[in-house]
């Protein structure tokens, strides 16, 4: 145990004497976090409630039944804050200049319209620079004229379902009509539940940055023992009274401590700076070691078969990047469609993403599922490692 | 324990695929004494102190080294090693003193005592005033002095120097030779390997000699010339009646070939040193009148080449 401490004291002063680690591990995954929270801040905007305008020209029941029930329970869940307007050009005026990020507007005759059981729209007015703001108030406004038209169609059916033309008088026809776009009643409430278990933009890019990077990071303790091979430097070691496998301890170490500095720094940092949160220190704890071990075994795991320290560092880059774009570390993959959303957890990084969310939204035992993944990718790729590396630990 | 020999092999084999690459090789290195292992590149040297140096796993043999067995995994008998690798095997992004400390400390040494040890090498090996440089600032023969230090930390009873002086520069290379000297003196065993014969020659009490895996022959310089019965030869560079003298040399029981050439006169004699000055009153007395006289005493490479029929830098 003393001879690998000695040797990962060694490999820590060298490595931070030449400062590879300290860019790799620190700044610059610190720096890619700013530069991306500072570019998507104003598209996605979802640091703020999205700003909706209603212009409510019809004032009838129905129109009513969508401003106080549907926009209505979608504002309570902060996702949007609505606000009524009186013109259509007053609105249109508002949503040019960004005060607003979308308007819906309810046609005069609207609730009449769907009364008589004859198709009704409504219209909304997208602000170009907010296009997910506006894909949003068009969502909710579909999602209610779709319901509306699914009831109109049950009426007709219920209508002309005896093979008459007009089997009910025009009143009639109105009064079940509203009864059914009563007891319809689209209350387009969205699963706010999800937003509770997603990070925020800051908290996302920190967290995706500091995981994306570690990958790199824990390259420098396994690579070494190529370099001390290829150097001369193993037979040294080898020829020195210590057991074999602190030579190997020592190098894994290395590994080990330096994700653990990496990660424990950009955590503290991008808390102070950037107001990113990560959650719970201890199950954030729990997950950066399990991501520090999955890091581990797979980049140890490379490098078993590489010939020389720099083909080593190549292979591990790219595989790096590969799991860190597939792990969702840039941008997410898990809602993506098809199967891309499933094969994002083929990436330890997911799970260390996925797990950050579900503490947001949980407590500390919601992190065992993905620590316990992350795990598995360490037992299998390490386990590989450690019998691989016990012969590139041969002169 | 007295009379214990430093290092004992026996029967040393090691093969990669089909190559064997040490085939039998067995000596043994009393204390105080510098062994010198002489052969070409390939020969099979430096697999053979891997394998001492508990470096390489061995397919056949034993080996013993102060009185401890000898395996890759002992930690006993590497304490009494010091190990000189051929390649630099220092830390460029350390400094000296970085350096040296590190490996004291690997040897069980305490903080404070790896401190001491490492400023009397830093010392013997001239390198106190740079100690605190990183060694990738060093030119080559101070990064080789750190390499030979760094063996020297544990004050090792057993000091394998693995061809310590190629790519060196000659002064440097007489440095190193002359602090190997010193070393013997001070009573520590050396193990050396070099295929620079006169190396071996210098600084060697006895000399194996290696080739294709095999130790062939084994001895001190002496006993090796002995072995293949090298003679000296002798040139005189002379005037007057050179077949004459060369006739009447011919006739020692000392001498094995005597013939006259347009400069002089060359022999083949038994012992130049001792009969050079009858060698040369004779040569007067029948007539010939010696300018200059060049003995040349059978070497090492002309042990290796007799025994092998190449050269040492074939």
């Amino acid at each position: 145990m003393r001879a690998a401490v000695l040797i990962c004291m060694k490999d820590l002063k060298a490595r931070i004497r030449d400062r590879s680690a300290l860019l790799i591990g620190i700044v610059v995954p610190l720096g890619l976090a700013f530069i991306f929270n500072s570019i998507f801040s104003g598209i996605s905007g979802n640091s703020k409630a999205i700003a909706i305008g209603v212009v409510n020209a019809d004032r009838g029941a129905v129109a009513q039944q969508f401003v106080g029930q549907v926009l209505g329970a979608v504002g309570r869940s902060g996702l949007i804050a609505v606000h009524p307007e009186a013109t259509v050009a007053g609105a249109r005026a508002l949503a040019a200049k960004g005060t607003l990020n979308a308007v819906i507007v309810i046609p005069a005759g609207f609730s009449a319209r769907v009364q008589a059981n004859q198709p009704a729209s409504m219209q909304v007015i997208g602000n170009v620079d907010s296009p997910i703001s506006s894909e949003i108030a068009r969502s909710i406004a579909e999602g209610y004229t779709s319901d509306l038209n699914r009831v109109r169609l049950s009426v007709a059916t219920v209508v002309h379902g005896g093979g008459s033309s007009s089997s009910l008088p025009p009143g009639e026809i109105r009064a079940l009509a509203a009864r059914a776009v009563a007891a319809a009643a689209p209350v387009a409430v969205l699963d706010v539940s999800a937003k509770s278990k997603e990070l925020d933009q800051k908290s996302f890019f920190a967290a995706g940055m500091a995981v994306f990077f570690l990958f790199f990071t824990v390259q420098f303790g396994v690579t070494s023992l190529l370099e001390e091979r290829n150097n001369g430097t193993l037979a040294r070691l080898l020829a020195a009274p210590i057991a074999r496998a602190s030579i190997l301890g020592g190098k894994l170490l290395t590994s080990f401590l330096l994700g653990v500095i990496s990660m424990v720094v950009l955590v503290v940092a991008t808390s102070l700076l950037f107001g990113a949160t990560w959650g719970n220190p201890a199950g954030v704890a729990v997950l950066i070691v399990a991501a520090i071990l999955a890091a581990m075994g797979i980049m140890s795991l490379i490098a078993t078969f590489a010939k020389n320290a720099e083909q080593a560092s190549n292979w591990q880059s790219v595989v790096a990047v590969v799991l860190g774009l597939l792990g969702g570390t840039f941008f997410q993959v898990s809602q993506a469609p098809g199967i891309l959303s499933e094969l994002t957890f083929v990436a330890p990084q997911a799970w260390f993403l996925r797990g950050l969310g579900d503490l947001r939204g949980g407590g500390i035992s919601v992190v065992w599922v993905p620590a316990l993944a992350m795990l598995g990718f360490a037992a299998v790729t390490g386990g590989l490692a450690v019998t691989r590396l016990r012969h590139m630990a041969e002169v | 324990m007295a009379g214990e020999r430093m290092l004992e092999c026996r029967g040393l084999r090691r093969c990669f695929g089909d190559l064997v690459a040490v085939d039998g090789v067995g000596f043994h290195i009393d204390p105080g004494e510098t062994y010198g292992l002489l052969g070409p590149n390939g020969a099979g040297k430096t697999t053979t102190i891997s394998m001492i140096a508990g470096l390489l796993e061995r397919d056949g043999g034993e080996i013993v080294v102060a009185g401890e067995p000898m395996t890759t995994h002992t930690i006993r008998a590497k304490s009494a090693l010091g190990y000189v690798p051929q390649d630099l095997a220092i830390y460029p992004d350390l400094s000296a003193r970085e350096n040296l400390v590190f490996f004291a400390r690997l040897y069980g040494m305490s903080t404070a005592e790896a401190k001491r040890r490492s400023n009397e090498v830093l010392e013997v090996t001239g390198l106190t005033d740079r100690a605190h440089d990183q060694t990738k600032t060093y030119s080559g023969g101070m990064k080789r002095r750190l390499n030979i230090g760094i063996g020297l930390l544990n004050r090792p009873k057993l000091l394998i120097l693995d061809e310590p002086t190629v790519g060196v520069d000659p002064q440097s290379r007489n440095a190193i030779l002359e602090s190997i000297e010193g070393l013997s003196s001070e009573g520590m065993a050396v193990l050396y390997t070099t295929h620079y014969m006169e190396e071996a020659e210098r600084l060697c009490d006895r000399v194996g000699v290696i080739d294709h895996g095999k130790l062939i022959a084994e001895g001190t310089r002496q006993e090796l010339v002995n072995l293949v019965g090298e003679r000296d030869h002798v040139h005189l560079s002379a005037t007057g009646d050179l077949t004459k003298a060369a006739a009447a040399l011919a006739v020692q029981p000392w001498a094995h070939e005597a013939s006259a050439t347009e400069e002089g006169i060359d022999l083949v004699v038994d012992d130049a040193r001792e009969n050079l000055p009858a060698i040369l009153s004779d040569a007067a007395s029948a007539g010939a009148t010696i300018k200059s006289v060049e003995v040349t005493e059978p070497d090492l490479e002309a042990v290796f080449l007799h025994l092998t029929g190449r050269a040492l830098r074939d």
